[in-house]
């Protein structure tokens, strides 16, 4: 069964209600079994890294996340799920990610001017898009979704697939490497268009699971 | 207190965020209601499906608002809200009756993402830091009433416009940043219910007196009334009832015409 994987941050509630509604079939899991059994797995999130790292260690997930990745699991990470993809998060040199996507998580550019926004970053944002994705076929033009950060995931140009202007920084928005793909905004909080890229993803999940039986 | 002059919105800014629009519903038991001034409250329909409507016509975010909540110091909102989360996937934000953490807990499981605080602050202005140190800024939006006392003096008040406070709308935004709110919606309640088009003299001050975002709430008739709030004031946010209960300017006609006019609109 395809898992989101619960490990007590960030209200799961939505997230579930939108799979749901574009008709994916899942499970809400904090067991390791699980998400190793899970043929695509869904990494949410919400708060502060460190924290999300030991709430994963303490489940007994990472080494779970890391084996599917490495089996070639489709795995979508959303906000802060997205961000414990990369290997590190620089202010804090010690404390590693699951390393899965390279890159690394910084801080964004506190705000200068009045018209500058302010940090957290919350709200809709236009995304400037950098590469053609299977996430998002049939949106390729003027696409605006829901971010709620504070941290930005600065990952390999290559990887990048859409970013979003946070103070002039072009702050990555999706990334992909090879079938692990992150959000940095809520797909399941930005309407139309993100209950759009959940089912793109999911459709391209089903294919590759397809194709490797 | 100086009252600065906010700095014009720029529409030509490249990287302007979207102007949000947002729906409110005024909830009353089981229903959708709608006043004039906070008062003679009429009902107009049924929650679920007005925020679906919404929802679908491309409301930025939905505001449900339980305006008896502060009255019989109860909750009723939430399971209105539960129903919401199943089918609208644009943030949600609750007010009307949060009166502490447990409030707050409750709200966001229910599905919301932020809640909207405005007598409990009043009464106690260390819930605001308290809030937003447990569940972050972004989580919590001061709501303000405010109710035009003389020039450049606007008075807050509380339990959906029914009680006085004497306090400063101004000085009360400020302290309130201060103490870690993420946004305020700010509601003129002299305006609301009116259709006559927002009190933008309020909208500037407080604006110009904060920096977080400030949605501005109560007087919206005509689509015209939010361009020319927006040409006014840089607020980031626009708040409407009557204008989408009584098809004043639907949704998707209301963002054509920001969007021919030179805003940036989330279509």
């Amino acid at each position: 069964m395809i898992a989101v994987v619960d490990y007590g941050r960030g209200n799961l509630y939505s997230l579930s209600h939108a799979l749901s509604h574009i008709g994916v079939e899942h499970i809400v899991s904090d067991k390791p079994g699980d998400i190793d059994a899970a043929p695509t797995i869904v990494l949410p999130g919400v708060g502060a890294f460190a924290d999300a790292m030991d709430a994963l260690e303490a489940r007994h997930l990472t080494t779970p996340l890391k084996r599917a990745v490495t089996r070639g699991v489709p795995l979508l990470g959303i906000c802060l799920g997205m961000q414990i993809l990369a290997a590190a998060i620089e202010e804090f040199g010690d404390c590693r990610g699951l390393g899965v996507i390279p890159g690394v998580v910084r801080a964004l550019p506190e705000p200068a001017g009045t018209h500058d926004m302010r940090i957290p970053n919350v709200g809709w944002r236009r995304l400037t898009l950098r590469r053609e994705d299977p996430l998002l076929r049939g949106l390729e033009r003027g696409v605006v979704t829901y971010f709620v950060h504070s941290y930005g995931f600065f990952s390999e140009d290559d990887a990048v697939i859409a970013t979003s202007d946070v103070n002039g920084l072009a702050v990555p928005a999706i990334v992909r490497w090879q079938h692990v793909v992150g959000c940095q905004f809520h797909p399941e909080k930005s309407g139309p268009v993100g209950l759009e890229m959940l089912r793109n993803f999911f459709a391209e999940a089903a294919g590759a699971t397809a194709g490797a039986c | 207190m100086t009252v600065s002059e906010p700095q014009t919105r720029h529409v030509s800014d490249n990287n302007q965020p979207p102007v949000r629009i947002i729906s409110r519903l005024d909830i009353k038991g089981s229903n959708v209601i709608k006043g004039i001034h906070l008062e003679g409250l009429k009902i107009v329909g049924k929650p679920g499906e007005m925020a679906r409507q919404y929802y679908e016509q491309g409301a930025d975010e939905i505001i449900y608002m339980d305006v008896v909540a502060s009255l019989y110091g109860r909750n009723n909102i939430l399971s209105v809200v539960e129903e919401a989360a199943r089918e609208i996937f644009v943030p949600m934000t609750v007010g009307g009756g949060i009166r502490g953490v447990n409030d707050i807990v409750a709200a966001l499981r229910s599905g919301a993402d932020k809640v909207a605080i405005n007598t409990a602050a009043l009464q106690r202005p260390e819930f605001l830091s308290e809030a937003a140190r447990a569940f972050g800024r972004q989580c919590i939006v001061l709501s303000v009433e405010a109710k035009r006392r003389g020039p450049g003096w606007w008075e807050a008040l509380t339990d959906n416009g029914r009680e006085q406070t004497g306090v400063n709308v101004i000085e009360w935004v400020v302290e309130a940043e201060a103490r870690g709110i993420g946004e305020v919606l700010v509601t003129s309640v002299d305006m609301e219910g009116t259709e006559k088009g927002f009190d933008i003299e309020l909208v500037k001050a407080v604006r110009g007196n904060v920096s977080v975002p400030v949605i501005a709430c109560g007087g919206a008739g005509e689509g015209a009334h939010i361009q020319a709030l927006l040409e006014a004031s840089s607020c980031d946010a626009v708040c409407c009832a009557s204008l989408f209960h009584f098809d004043r300017a639907p949704l998707p006609a209301l963002k054509s015409a920001l969007a021919a006019g030179g805003w940036e609109v989330r279509l």
